[in-house]
């Protein structure tokens, strides 16, 4: 279907295209700059086309400075664990909490709530002090520990159960299914649009979070992408902003191609979470 | 007696079986809620009546003297209001801002994934690396922005690097990094609004697309507004990536906000004390706006 | 001149003819159903005459006005919709007002704050309110003025959309299937009342249901509309016992009516068994035709007698009547019956049975689906055309 082409259509689509340039902006420099030479930055011009391609150089130095195939892996490694753990976790307790009878169901209601509200700042002082007494700075546990534990994934999950019909359950019970059976085979199943959504949400929260990292995180082996910014941020002390425009694309790369490849995904993965929070 | 005894007890044994395996389902997540959730909190709590200090042997409880130092604490208060000037610009900006591309979005038929996708691609891209370009973005010499300023005859200030100018140089990437969320938020809230209401609104005599914003659209919106509002003021409140990347706080403490002075002391300076208690204000914070969201929610936007 | 019309409306969507040239006219005070199986245009042809949906071709009066060129708000028609489309944030009270408030005062004067400063603003609203709570008190809902539609049950909400309807003047009343959501008890009651207000009105009505027994009892009358065409729009008794088209005798009538497919001969006579109908037609040649029959024109006879031969397939009891059905010996067509219980008693199925057919009351239509006319040719007849 095509509508014709008013002039109200004509001025929405501008005013969309220009702040679609302006939210670019950063990109487009970002690309740009990462080929340009130290003399042509400082040249200051607005031209987006590198004169020298100077990416090689770059990149080169952006690959050698930090070592980035061990920031990402550590990224991959944190994410993946922090997501499994979560998963694990909070969908056996949802489903407890939604489709059987016990009676701390409410008291747990009443604490995933109030959960909801601490955010792991909060709780950073106390955390910091127990991993440091017991000497897990400086390691994967520290890192993924506080989150094995995601409140708002109890929520999300708990929200979807409910939705799901009893007789489902009944009948997976008539079946002859345990409790266990019925969480893996039945309710993991048709959680997947949950799981997905959940799964988006707490990716995109813990590839990006810099707050916990930083604190428990001094050891250069152990940096998630984020730290790894600021080790270059501290390691460069110029302004080598092409060898900085070179890392920033490499470290910022994985995830938004992720989003290119499934982004009606997540979309819907954020706006779902988003409005169940 | 047996007879009757027998069904009931069946019942019961049935009914505590249900409740031992939700126990043993619920309890990994109850023994984690205890020990990362509840008892830090507890802790935090406890700890801001302390003056602990990490890397001394002992401390002791000092009532509410970190308080009182709070309230004479000059960077503690510049950090208040500067998070609160930050989230009084970013906040309606971005809320405005992603309502008014959501809706231009809707109604355009016309490269609506296209568009969707560019402004959403800054809440999925990595905040402390885009915080550097920004940095190169905001350079006073070499910076795009001002040099694109400069076109135009006009000095651009040293954005990130004068105490004037650096609130609003974080409030820029703030926003662009929010806009992009709370648009699919309002998105997926103009998509439950039930075609009809703009059918009927057309026929009532709602000529305009103001007239129908108005009747329709503003008072639909309603729940997604309030929602959008609180996690935006809240996400603010939250501001530290671009901070500690870009500003450390400076310049002379121009930049200093809550989360990154909590860090400063309990973090760098390890006065673990001191710090809890500002933490204790942060959650005081955070609850404060949770019970307006819930006022709110009960009292205006309660339709069904 | 009607006060209401339609001429030629044509709609599609991406290719596919919705609407293939539409055409209806209403007299003052007339209330027309608008049914149709689901899917077959009749909400876009709604739509369209309430400047909702724009159709490609075609002329849209209202009192008199061509308005095909006007939008929804210019065009001074009522709509009631399936879901009421109630404003969930106002009051019911509020909800009735929109209309008027819409149409009296200027953008200005509805600002909040504002607008109760401007001058007139007062003078207006006061009138307004007068205004709703008169036609509240006819729908008897002034009780119900300060609820929100969520505080509402379904019946009091149909009557706020029909109380925001009928507040003012329109040219025309639109009705989509407003009864569709509510519970079978309070439909039938429902029903008798929107036909009240109708004739009270005075305002031509288009309601689009596809409920037959709702179209045939409530419309003065009933236009049948089926993939895109208006194939039939005459009174309900015509519409069932005189239908144009073989599509609508199929979709008007509950149960369905039987259609048989026969053969007529080059002269134009049509056998069925022992039955023989002359079916005047200029067409010349053999041609296949359909009958069809009313199942309450179906008669049972004793084995042996009767012009077709049959056996009771299944008996469906419904309280007042029986319906029979019958597997027609000779080719195997499943015929309808509706007898009362007594005619019924004693049948079981596999019976061999007989069956009549009231000779009046056949229909045939054409291949093309076109109704045939056709008289009986008694016995005697037959004997003459023979000799």
């Amino acid at each position: 279907m095509t509508q014709p082409l008013t002039l109200g259509r004509v001025f929405r689509l501008a005013l969309l295209s220009l702040g679609a340039l302006i939210f670019l902006a950063p990109y487009i420099f970002m690309i740009s700059t990462a080929g340009k030479d130290q003399s042509e930055i400082f040249s200051a011009s607005l031209s987006l086309i590198p004169q020298h391609f100077a990416y090689m150089a770059n990149f080169t130095k952006a690959l050698t400075r930090v070592s980035m195939p061990n920031l990402l892996l550590n990224g991959v490694i944190v994410c993946g664990l922090i997501l499994v753990l979560q998963v694990v976790v909070a969908v056996p307790c949802a489903y407890a909490m939604a489709k059987l009878k016990f009676g701390a169901a409410r008291i747990l209601m009443a604490a995933v709530m109030l959960g909801l509200l601490v955010p792991i700042h909060a709780a950073a002082l106390p955390l910091y002090v127990a991993f440091d007494k017991l000497a897990l700075l400086n390691s994967y546990t520290a890192l993924v520990a506080p989150f094995s534990i995601s409140v708002f994934g109890i929520f999300l999950f708990l929200q979807f159960f409910r939705a799901m019909p009893d007789d489902l359950i009944h009948a997976a019970r008539l079946d002859g299914m345990s409790e266990a059976g019925i969480v893996a085979r039945v309710i993991v199943p048709n959680a997947w649009p949950a799981v997905t959504a959940f799964a988006i949400f707490s990716v995109v929260a813990h590839w990006n979070d810099l707050f916990w990292p930083l604190i428990v995180v001094t050891n250069q082996s152990y940096a998630t992408p984020p730290l790894g910014v600021l080790f270059f941020l501290a390691a460069e002390a110029g302004d080598d902003y092409g060898a900085l425009m070179a890392a920033t694309l490499i470290i910022t790369l994985p995830l938004v191609i992720a989003f290119l490849l499934a982004q009606k995904r997540f979309v819907e993965g954020i706006t779902m979470t988003g409005l169940k929070g | 007696m047996a007879d009757i005894a027998l069904p009931v007890s069946a019942v019961e044994t049935a009914a505590r079986r249900e409740a031992r395996i939700a126990w043993l389902l619920a309890s990994p997540a109850i023994v984690l809620m205890l020990v990362f959730i509840v008892l830090p909190t507890i802790a935090v709590i406890v700890l801001g009546f302390t003056d602990f200090e990490l890397g001394y042997g002992s401390f002791r409880f000092v009532g509410l003297e970190n308080y009182a130092d709070l309230i004479s604490d000059r960077t503690f208060r510049r950090s208040l209001w500067n998070t609160t000037v930050y989230t009084a610009i970013v906040t309606p900006i971005s809320i405005v801002l992603g309502l008014g591309i959501a809706l231009l979005i809707e109604s355009e038929p016309r490269g609506r994934n296209f568009f969707r996708t560019v402004y959403f691609l800054p809440v999925a891209s990595l905040l402390v690396a885009m915080a550097t370009v920004w940095q190169y973005l905001f350079h006073p010499s070499i910076g795009p922005l001002n040099t694109f300023l400069a076109l135009f005859g006009i000095a651009g200030p040293n954005w990130l690097g004068a105490s004037s100018t650096v609130l609003y140089g974080l409030s820029i990437i703030g926003i662009w990094q929010s806009v992009g969320f709370n648009m699919v938020l309002f998105m997926a809230g103009l998509t439950a609004i039930p075609r009809e209401l703009y059918s009927a609104a057309e026929v009532d005599g709602a000529q305009s697309a103001i007239d129908r914003f108005r009747l329709v659209t503003w008072p639909m919106l309603g729940p997604t507004t309030l929602f959008v509002t609180t996690i935006s003021v809240i996400n603010s409140v939250k501001v530290f990536e671009t901070v500690k990347t870009l500003t450390e706080g400076g310049p002379n403490k121009a930049s200093e906000m809550l989360l990154f002075t909590i860090y400063q002391e309990g973090f760098v300076y390890l006065k673990v004390g001191y710090a809890s208690a500002m933490t204790v204000v942060f959650l005081a914070i955070l609850v404060v706006l949770m019970i307006l969201q819930y006022r709110f929610l009960d009292r205006q936007v309660h339709y069904t | 001149m009607s006060v209401f019309g339609l001429r030629d409306i044509r709609k599609s969507f991406a290719g596919n003819a919705i609407l293939k040239g539409v055409s209806l006219e209403a007299e003052a005070g007339e209330f027309i159903a608008l049914v149709g199986p689901s899917g077959c245009g009749k909400s876009t042809l709604l739509r369209i005459a309430a400047g909702l949906d724009h159709a490609d071709s075609g002329e849209i009066r209202i009192g008199g006005r061509e308005v095909s060129q006007l939008r929804a708000a210019d065009r001074n028609v009522a709509m009631v919709f399936q879901s009421y489309a109630l404003y969930p944030h106002l009051t019911a009270g509020q909800n009735i007002a929109v209309p008027l408030a819409m149409r009296r005062l200027s953008s200005a004067q509805r600002l909040p704050f504002i607008g109760p400063m401007l001058p007139g603003q007062r003078r207006i609203c006061a009138d307004i309110q007068k205004q709703v709570a008169a036609t509240a008190a006819s729908l008897k809902i002034d009780h119900l003025l300060d609820r929100k539609p969520g505080q509402m049950s379904g019946g009091q909400r149909q009557r706020v959309a029909l109380a925001r309807a009928m507040v003012r003047d329109p040219g025309v009343f639109l009705m989509d299937e407003p009864l569709s959501n509510l519970d079978a008890n309070l439909r039938v009651h429902a029903r008798g009342e929107i036909v009240e207000l109708h004739r009270r009105a005075g305002v031509p009505t288009l309601y689009v249901t596809h409920d037959q027994s709702e179209a045939l009892s409530m419309a003065d009358r009933v236009a049948v509309m089926i993939g895109g065409n208006l194939l039939q729009i005459a009174a309900p008794q015509t519409i069932y016992d005189d239908p144009d088209h073989v599509e609508v005798a199929r979709f008007i009538g509950q149960p369905r009516i039987n259609l048989l497919s026969t053969i007529r001969d080059a002269r134009g006579m049509v056998q069925f068994g022992t039955l023989r109908l002359a079916s005047s037609t200029s067409r010349e040649g053999a041609a296949n035709v359909t009958l069809g029959i009313r199942p309450e024109f179906v008669q049972l006879r004793a084995e042996g007698q009767g012009t077709l031969a049959a056996r009771v397939e299944r008996l469906e009891f419904l309280g007042s009547e029986v319906i029979v059905f019958a597997r027609l010996s000779a080719i195997g067509d499943t015929v309808l019956a509706k007898v009362t219980p007594a005619e019924a008693r004693g049948l079981v199925a596999g019976q061999a049975i007989g069956l009549d057919l009231d000779p009046s009351r056949i229909m045939l239509f054409a291949e093309d689906g076109h109704r045939l006319p056709s008289t009986p040719v008694s016995a005697a007849v037959r004997e003459t055309v023979h000799g």
